[in-house]
């Protein structure tokens, strides 16, 4: 009787989560649908296909969400929590840097868009035409993003240590990205702006995110919505401004 | 067969990215901290969740969204359709791209709505603010900013103005806000940039601007082709700005009339 109730439960609670992961994505077949019937007018190709897909993308939605609140979240605040009480800032500011740097030296996003900004250079009569000119042209390209990446944990968790405004940091970085602008090659221009985008990963997001608002919650006189937030807006900032350093330094 | 060949190779894919991080957290609880894992059971069950969930969003999204997102942002861009029943059409005049943008902020904006980064985001800033802040308050917002960004990026895309100075006029908006901007929504609108582009809206938002730049006349796919993935990141932080500011004015504009309210009587 019991185990019955329970398991009803469960059953309730799959589907609640389902549902939502649902509504999530209804925006998106209601607008590629009145594209494709209303405007394109073309029949869809492979319709048990996309069916399955987009099944798929439910259930692994619904899945990847409850893992955030069992793993992600946990995880960060655990570690902000351990760090905090170790007292070490040395450990701190190695752990931050370090969670930047390995997340991101290795995205496929990143891999893809620096192979792209190589042939660039190579079609701008930036970079010699050879194998080994645009590996080492690429994999500089992705290092210097992993490290700027790593670079922004450690300073935005400095500044919820240190109490920095977030405000002037990130208004003293767009008038950095802008001033490099007027200097750095046209060729890296559009890679470096985009270089902000793509950095961070659905994995990364959710863990620095727990970080930052952990950290804030533990120290005393930090409020976790004004503190805790801001690492994110780092790590899509300054990759910009290193790729446009990259860029000056290589041409 | 087919389709667990793609399941395994995306399975793989998403168990190097949680990798780094396991094997940092696992080095820092066990050599640094030198204490265990609290939760080591719900972390696993967890990680799995995480691991296995993220896989099948990718592997669906790749048989059924993408390649329909792409072959449509490639057809509403094909010279052909944009000259429909009316030949001869100038394909360089911006005024006949109708389409072109409002699909560009649709799917900008329903691409957001789905992004896994930004419901998580959302979570956490719900939690933070006692509730204050709606989850699904500020993913329409940000959806809605990503949406008009995107939009005026294809825009910048067709007329050909150069990226910098859409940016730049961005950033200063951006900083006119900061001045007056409540300060408890600041950090949230700045993060917000940030993670609306990931695993959905960047295949799609990709697929659109390389294939407007490569029929659009006089346009490189090489150099025009970049820049949509700035505009949707910069656009957001106006739009939850925007809505602080919006939130603080209709706060203190019900305390003025209450206020009132009480002098008359």
């Amino acid at each position: 009787m019991k185990k019955s109730a329970l398991s009803v439960y469960a059953v309730a609670y799959v589907l609640k989560k389902i549902w939502s992961a649902c509504a999530d994505l209804l925006p998106i077949v209601v607008v590629i649908a009145f594209f494709q019937f209303v405007i394109i007018r073309k029949p869809l190709p492979d319709v048990g296909e996309i069916l399955l897909g987009t099944g798929l993308v439910v259930v692994g939605l619904s899945m990847f969400i409850e893992g955030l609140e069992r793993a992600l979240f946990p995880i960060g605040e655990e570690m902000a929590y351990s760090l905090t009480r170790k007292g070490s800032l040395f450990w701190l500011l190695i752990f931050s840097f370090a969670l930047g740097f390995s997340t991101t030296v290795a995205e496929p996003a990143l891999i893809a868009v620096s192979n792209e900004a190589a042939n660039i250079a190579i079609d701008g009569g930036l970079l010699e035409n050879s194998d080994r000119a645009r590996n080492s042209y690429s994999l500089g390209l992705r290092l210097t993003v992993a490290f700027s990446v790593g670079f922004s944990i450690l300073l935005g968790v400095l500044r919820i240590l240190r109490n920095w405004p977030l405000h002037y940091l990130i208004i003293g970085g767009y008038c950095i990205v802008m001033l490099m602008t007027l200097f750095a090659p046209q060729e890296i221009i559009g890679i470096a702006y985009d270089a902000g985008g793509v950095t961070t990963s659905t994995i990364t997001v959710p863990l620095v995110t727990a970080l930052g608002v952990g950290l804030a919650t533990i120290i005393k006189g930090r409020n976790p919505l004004i503190d805790g937030f801001g690492l994110i807006a780092f790590a899509s900032l300054l990759p910009m401004i290193f790729v446009m350093g990259y860029g000056l330094v290589v041409f | 067969m087919h389709f667990f060949a793609e399941f395994g190779k995306d399975f793989l894919l998403t168990c190097r990215d949680v990798l780094p991080i396991f094997l940092l957290f696992g080095f820092f609880q066990l050599v640094v901290l030198r204490q265990p894992i609290v939760n080591l059971r719900s972390i696993l069950v967890g990680s799995v969740y995480v691991i296995v969930g993220l896989t099948l969003f990718l592997v669906g999204l790749e048989k059924a969204l993408f390649p329909l997102g792409k072959v449509m942002a490639s057809q509403l861009a094909d010279p052909a359709f944009l000259q429909g029943s009316r030949a001869g059409i100038d394909l360089t005049d911006w005024t006949n791209y109708g389409w072109v943008y409002l699909f560009a902020a649709l799917i900008g904006f329903s691409t957001t709505i789905a992004e896994p980064s930004l419901i998580a985001v959302a979570y956490k800033a719900r939690e933070v603010s006692g509730g204050a802040i709606n989850t699904w308050g500020l993913r329409i917002t940000v959806a809605c900013g990503v949406a008009f960004g995107i939009s005026l990026g294809t825009f910048r895309i067709v007329s050909g103005t150069p990226l910098y100075l859409f940016i730049l006029g961005g950033y200063i908006i951006v900083v006119i806000q900061t001045c007056f901007a409540p300060k408890t929504i600041m950090a949230l609108a700045y993060d917000s940039g940030g993670v609306t582009t990931s695993t959905v809206t960047v295949p799609i938002v990709a697929a659109l601007g390389l294939g407007l730049s490569a029929s659009v006349p006089g346009r490189n796919p090489a150099i025009d082709g970049f820049g949509l993935i700035a505009f949707a990141s910069l656009f957001p932080i106006i739009a939850v700005l925007g809505y602080g500011q919006y939130a603080q004015w209709s706060i203190s504009r019900a305390q003025k009339k209450n206020k009132e309210k009480r002098n008359e009587i």
